[in-house]
């Protein structure tokens, strides 16, 4: 055993030896070879960037003599005027202060004047007491690379230019999706406010002030499923409809029927589309309006009195429009008188978190509270009142959110 | 804007005397106020010193920028009377390196009961030739420079976005930023590089009525002896110094005789 071990011990050792031999003949010049030949380009400078030592293989690259360059020539000079001020500005200041810069992307100019980008690194030498002495810099060949690096940002670039136009699209399509500004109407205070969560979507919330038959007048304010050029497909669908309808048949609920009727027969097999919508009507009369309101799954409107007071108006047993077949819709009237204020909004504003990334939905009552507190009167101090709150939510706002209000202006000194 | 937010804005130091004459350094394109760090020593000692990051660079306020206003030189001038008012310096000795010099000038013009005086470190008031005027560069060295930012555009967002952008989920990026020396988000750095070597602010030198000491050096790749003298001569009354040492930073290659000529103009009455 013992004698067998030495044996093959001394077998191992002449194996190395053979290896070593081997490998010492082909690095027989080893570390000047190495960094004369080496795949890259080397050089060294003095501090303020004049080249003292440079290798085979970057004078090969540049086709320029060593005679040339060291004691000469900066190592800056090597570089396009472009390269050069961003080594100036930049680069030669981090040296200094920093003693490396890494990661380069540079160019350098050949004798006969093509261009080689390459990346390069560097770092300062210090000596024994710490004081910088001479500037390292390693190049290696990037024209694969760069030319790998061009097609990233121009892909990067394509790729912004697209986001800027879906977005662009997205803007557009929301504004034919709402009214470019609300028609006035006579005797009526009215204004609206609109809210997209993103962007980069078409939101699905929608509202509408149009005129009926005599001096009645409509109004609709909903919020479809889902977000996105599907939702924006339906919200164009629902806007349509509904003043179709309600031209067709004024009655409230008549108008909701037919909605639901069309996103039925619309969506009929497939994937289930579904809004929910609070429609109504106003009549004006001597002291003010009447209101019919009717309301699919929305929540329920705000009327804003003249004395401060606030209430819900519930439409108890309105189903989501266009969920199913028969869908019920029930019925409700109002008054507003000089002074009040009737609130149509969406859920992005109940269900906004006050706080950013809170658990704590904002809700209704506090929404009824917050109006009753805001001593906000008339549809546009109202819609100014909620504006600033949605403002400080801030990112606690994620869904879509739009506002519609309507009030009878209170009669001015001197009018009878 | 309220003081804090202004010393957030730009990262505000101050140091040095506090009874001393105040000295607001400016840095140029492509660093922060890191490329003051070997003269701090020598102005402290006699001055209040105070430093600054341009929106965009070093660890300035980053959300801050806004392509509106800093695309010209005036929006950067703005922050530097802000930070004066902010500090409610008096009487302040505003040095301005490389594009700052023009910076400060804009600034002293529209203010020039803040400043008591200009030193103005190897400046140029237009790097692009025009006519007969030798600024250095033509356009398309300029666009050349504007390409080699974007080249560097993809190597940097890959490292660098995240700890700009302040990534909370990635603690493992912190140790970046303490590498992030003049580092800048290339996107930034081209807006301002533009600003910079494409201003043309010759007609601004004429209206400057404070005292002012332009220093050069005897070689320098980006504003040349040539374009030092002009600014020189534009500026009625101003001294001209030329240091023996050679780039555009002499407060990095020379940073003795950069303080020397600094402390002999501010302190001079």
């Amino acid at each position: 055993m013992c004698q067998a071990d030495d044996a093959g011990g001394a077998g191992e050792g002449r194996d190395e030896d053979r290896v070593g031999a081997m490998f010492s003949a082909l690095l027989e010049d080893s570390a000047e070879d190495l960094y004369e030949n080496a795949p890259c380009g080397y050089l060294s400078t003095l501090m303020d960037g004049t080249i003292a030592k440079i290798n085979g293989t970057l004078l090969g690259w540049l086709g320029i003599g060593r005679e040339e360059l060291v004691g000469r020539r900066r190592f800056s000079d090597l570089l396009t005027v472009g390269g050069r001020m961003y080594y100036e500005t930049h680069i030669g200041p981090m040296l200094t202060m920093h003693g490396e810069a890494g990661g380069l992307a540079l160019e350098l100019k050949a004798a006969d004047g093509t261009r080689l980008p390459v990346m390069a690194t560097s770092r300062v030498k210090t000596g024994a007491d710490g004081s910088a002495q001479l500037i390292r810099i390693t190049l290696f060949d990037a024209r694969d690379r760069r030319a790998y690096e061009r097609e990233l940002l121009r892909a990067r670039q394509e790729s912004e230019a697209d986001r800027d136009r879906a977005r662009q699209l997205a803007s557009t399509l929301q504004r034919t999706l709402l009214p470019p500004s609300l028609m006035t109407v006579p005797g009526m205070e009215v204004a609206a406010y609109y809210h997209p969560a993103s962007v980069d979507e078409v939101g699905g919330d929608f509202y509408d002030l149009f005129p009926l038959t005599g001096d009645s007048w409509g109004f609709f304010l909903g919020d479809v499923s889902g977000k996105g050029a599907e939702a924006a497909v339906v919200t164009s669908l629902a806007r349509y409809t509904l003043r179709s309808a309600a031209v067709y048949n004024p009655e409230p609920v008549k108008v909701l029927d037919n909605l639901n009727t069309v996103l039925q027969q619309q969506y009929r097999g497939g994937e289930i589309r579904f809004c929910t919508v609070v429609y109504g009507c106003l009549v004006p009369d001597d002291t003010g309006c009447a209101i019919t309101l009717v309301s699919g799954g929305h929540p329920p409107a705000i009327v804003v009195r003249a004395d401060g007071t606030t209430q819900f108006l519930h439409t108890h047993g309105g189903m989501l429009v266009g969920a199913i077949p028969d869908a019920r819709f029930t019925e409700i009237t109002a008054h507003l008188g000089p002074g009040d204020t009737l609130l149509l909004y969406s859920d992005g504003l109940t269900e906004a978190r006050p706080v950013g990334g809170s658990s704590e939905r904002y809700s209704e009552e506090e929404l009824l509270d917050h109006l009753a507190a805001s001593a906000a009167h008339g549809a546009s101090e109202v819609i100014a009142s909620l504006t600033e709150l949605l403002t400080g939510f801030g990112d606690g706002v994620e869904d879509d959110t739009a506002l519609l209000a309507l009030s009878i202006p209170l009669p001015r000194d001197g009018d009878s | 804007m309220s003081a804090v937010d202004v010393t957030t804005r730009n990262n505000v130091t101050v140091l040095g005397r506090e009874d001393g004459p105040a000295v607001v350094l400016a840095h140029g394109f492509g660093c922060d106020q890191n490329l003051w760090r070997l003269v701090v020593p020598a102005l402290a000692e006699r001055f209040r010193v105070v430093l600054f990051d341009h929106v965009g660079s070093g660890r300035s306020d980053s959300s801050a920028w806004s392509a509106g206003r800093y695309s010209t030189l005036d929006g950067y001038a703005e922050d530097v009377l802000e930070i004066c008012s902010a500090l409610d310096l008096r009487d302040v000795v505003l040095v301005g390196h490389s594009v700052s010099a023009m910076i400060a000038v804009l600034a002293a013009n529209r203010e020039p009961d803040r400043f008591a005086k200009l030193v103005l470190l190897t400046p140029s008031p237009c790097y692009v030739d025009d006519g007969d005027y030798r600024g250095g560069f033509s356009r398309d060295d300029i666009d050349e420079l504007l390409e080699s930012l974007d080249s560097n555009y993809l190597g940097w967002s890959a490292t660098m976005a995240p700890v700009i952008m302040g990534n909370p989920d990635r603690p493992e990026l912190g140790g970046e930023l303490t590498d992030s020396f003049c580092r800048t988000d290339p996107m930034i750095a081209g807006v301002f590089a533009r600003a910079t070597f494409l201003s043309d602010n010759r007609a601004d030198l004429p209206k400057v009525a404070t005292p002012t000491l332009v220093v050069q050096t005897a070689q320098d790749a980006i504003a040349s002896q040539e374009v030092g003298r002009f600014v020189h001569e534009q500026i009625a009354g101003s001294e001209l110094v030329t240091l023996d040492a050679t780039g555009h930073c002499p407060q990095l290659s020379a940073p003795e005789a950069t303080a020397a000529a600094i402390i002999g103009f501010a302190g001079a009455r």
